[in-house]
């Protein structure tokens, strides 16, 4: 066989790949028509049962979100989607506030056990608390008065709404404003549910929090928003996985997270995204565009990303920092898996304000099939950044030949104390490596798994204990040839 | 065990191989001999299963088995092992899951339980000292940044771990300062059971003051063209490979 065509196999079967999670459960939604406008806005916030200035505020963004142009910059095709098509609230008919797990619909807990979340003893054994939303609507959450002893607030965003009003007010829009961007306009104006955490001065929070989202309802966009506050010299631990059953239609994902990070205090991100990324044929398939931003308030403050990025069609997404406390310190580790059609574009932006602050960036990108990988950065010294320092390493890892693997750092420097530092490589996996594995006895599956993982290594490593394990098997499946 | 009948090979169109014949039988050492270029790692390529080679004519059967018919990884787990002339670098993936990874794909196939953690870390240090691999190269990336020589030694190290029923040694005295090469063939030696098997491939009849073959075949223009005992290996280190030519 020449070269190429034993390439090609490889290809082939690593393709093969089918989406392992491509089911949808059977639960009643209550699905608003297609179609936006302030009457849609309105009926979101009344149904939430909103104080007054959240909806003002939903209506403003709404009213700026009209005003503004769809993004084209990003490395990705796509056309504008229909805005008026999308439905813009779901929730589960039966009802949320559940006493316990017993009430929760069982169609609910197998789908979540399809899933290998385990809601139940595992989680409690293993010290998560899982605060479930499935659409839009929270239907479970843990260990609430375990936290509350501490003093840590972690609900629904909805919940927190109405029951922490002043903090909401306070910090919500305060790191992502509504003018920010047009996903971001989008979701202030129409976000459905999502989680609120609050870790009081000087509190360690007991445990890791996390929160698994899944899109369910045909065709309805899901926009969730995240709060994170850390007080003074407080910690959390948050982790956010995704899964989503297969559809046929592209379905719309907006989400905005904001992290605030006090004197410090240190916030520790984890995403594990595994949104259906379209079939072989780059049919269907999640887009997915969010803003994710943290604000490290105060001085000595920390916010660490983690993200391990292997679904969806279309991501575009860029968690990032601003470096506003002295001394305050942000990392950003990625690893982006995009097979078939997949069309990713995401990175990060460290902004460094304060005197002596310091960012990491880790990215890791790795293409197989047709689809294309771009990290894209900003590292930017502003005027008062004294003796920030940067460092970014982005590698690409190509597997196949139709690929493509792409870097667009900017940096942008006002600072002459400040250091930047740069690196990048690209690499392919070899035939002889793939030999020299297969005569070891290792299938040729198994052996771009290992070799996948450990290119990924020095990203996964930072996951929790949990989260990595979960995270291997997710690159796993997204290598393997046939369904695990 | 072995059973090569007129084989012929070809790399892009061009015949290596011209029919090769040779019979191996279960604890027997083969030494091939042969000028660069005259086909003895094509040889044991094709024995491997790499497809970068063609097989054109002739079959060869090992334990009764078809080997065209299985896969590298398949052959690997029949008890085929291929000490390689340049072993290859590995990034980022440590040899300790390297080789547990080989050792649990071949114990599945034998449909036996994969030794446990423990069991397996005992076995890994004491083939790791019958080589003389040092320890630290364990916690590394495979092959990363070894030495022409601790690349060559973790491939016997490897060998060990599999325990295969026939091992080829493709060259793998190139590059071995005389030490390392006594390490390697006296971990070699040791592995030698009445029921495996080996063939030699080397330039130079250096190795074979240590590691002693049966027969020695010498290979040329992709064939061979003479066997005989050990003796032959000296007789043509002195007169050169001119005299087969």
């Amino acid at each position: 066989m020449t070269e190429k065509s034993k390439d090609k196999d490889i290809i082939d079967d690593l393709e093969k790949n089918e989406y392992k999670y491509g089911f949808s459960s059977n639960i009643e939604s209550e699905v608003f028509p297609p179609g936006i406008n302030e009457d849609v806005i309105r009926k979101i916030s009344a149904i939430k049962e909103e104080p007054e200035f959240l909806l003002e505020w939903r209506l403003k963004a709404y009213r700026h979100w009209q005003t503004m142009e769809h993004p084209y910059w990003a490395h990705i095709t796509l056309e504008k989607p229909d805005f008026q098509s999308i439905s813009y609230y779901a929730q589960p008919s039966n009802k949320p506030k559940y006493d316990s797990l017993d009430e929760v619909d069982p169609e609910i807990i197998s789908t979540f056990e399809k899933l290998g979340i385990p809601l139940e003893e595992q989680k409690l054994l293993a010290g998560v608390a899982v605060d479930a939303v499935m659409d839009s609507v929270s239907v479970h959450t843990q260990f609430r008065d375990q936290l509350e002893e501490k003093g840590v607030l972690f609900c629904s965003f909805s919940e927190a709404a109405r029951d922490y009003p002043e903090l909401i007010q306070k910090y919500l829009g305060s790191v992502v404003p509504y003018t920010d961007n047009y996903y971001a306009a989008l979701n202030s104006a129409v976000f459905s549910d999502g989680s609120f955490v609050y870790i009081p001065k000087g509190v360690r929070c007991p445990m890791e929090l996390s929160t698994y989202f899944r899109i369910n309802a045909i065709n309805t966009g899901q926009f969730e928003r995240t709060l994170i506050i850390a007080e003074d010299d407080s910690y959390v631990s948050y982790l956010e996985g995704c899964t989503a059953p297969m559809r046929d239609e592209n379905q719309l994902h907006a989400a905005v997270v904001e992290l605030v990070a006090m004197n410090g205090a240190e916030i520790k991100y984890s995403t594990v995204q595994n949104w259906y990324p379209g079939n072989k044929e780059g049919k269907g398939g999640i887009y997915n565009f969010v803003t994710k931003r943290g604000l490290c308030k105060g001085h000595h403050s920390k916010i660490s990303w983690t993200q391990v990025e292997t679904g969806s069609a279309l991501t575009w997404k860029y968690p990032s920092t601003i470096l506003k406390g002295d001394f305050s310190t942000s990392e950003f580790y990625s690893v982006a898996v995009t097979n078939n059609y997949q069309q990713a574009d995401t990175g990060t932006k460290m902004i460094h304000i304060g005197k002596n602050t310091k960012s990491t960036i880790i990215s890791k990108g790795i293409s197989l099939g047709k689809s294309n990988n771009s990290y894209r950065g900003l590292v930017r010294m502003a005027k008062t950044a004294e003796n920030a320092r940067n460092f970014s390493q982005c590698d690409s890892l190509l597997i196949g030949s139709q690929c493509g693997a792409h870097t667009f750092p900017y940096i942008d420097v006002h600072n002459k104390t400040a250091t930047v530092e740069h690196e990048a490589t690209t690499s392919k996996i070899a035939d002889d490596q793939i030999f020299y594995c297969n005569q070891r006895g290792i299938s040729t599956e198994n052996a771009v798994s290992l070799i996948v993982n450990g290119f990924a290594k020095e990203v996964l490593s930072k996951l929790p204990m949990e989260f990595a394990i979960e995270a291997h098997k997710l690159i796993a499946i997204s290598m393997e040839g046939s369904v695990g | 065990m072995l059973e090569i009948l007129n084989l012929h090979a070809s790399v892009e169109g061009n015949e290596i191989l011209k029919g090769i014949n040779l019979s191996v039988k279960a604890g027997e050492i083969h030494a091939i001999m042969g000028p660069n270029g005259s086909g003895k790692s094509t040889l044991s390529n094709v024995l491997a299963g790499h497809n970068a080679f063609e097989v054109t004519k002739g079959s060869v059967l090992f334990e009764g088995k078809n080997l065209f018919d299985l896969s590298p990884e398949e052959r690997a787990w029949e008890g085929i092992f291929l000490a390689f002339q340049y072993p290859v670098e590995i990034p980022g993936v440590s040899m300790t899951n390297f080789i547990k990874t080989a050792v649990e794909a071949k114990y599945k196939y034998q449909e036996k339980d994969a030794p446990s953690p423990a069991e397996f870390l005992k076995m890994m240090k004491e083939k790791q000292a019958m080589v003389g691999l040092a320890k630290s190269l364990a916690g590394r990336s495979v092959n990363e940044g070894f030495s022409g020589g601790e690349k060559k030694k973790n491939d016997i190290f490897q060998m060990a771990m599999l325990e295969p029923k026939l091992a080829i040694l493709d060259e793998t005295d190139s590059g071995l300062d005389i030490d390392a090469l006594r390490i390697v063939a006296e971990g070699v030696n040791t592995l030698k059971k009445p029921d495996n098997a080996y063939i030699v491939i080397t330039h130079y009849q250096r190795l074979l003051e240590y590691i002693v073959p049966d027969v020695v075949h010498i290979l040329h223009d992709g064939k061979i063209v003479k066997t005989g005992d050990k003796s032959l290996a000296f007789e043509l280190e002195k007169k050169g490979y001119d005299w087969v030519k």
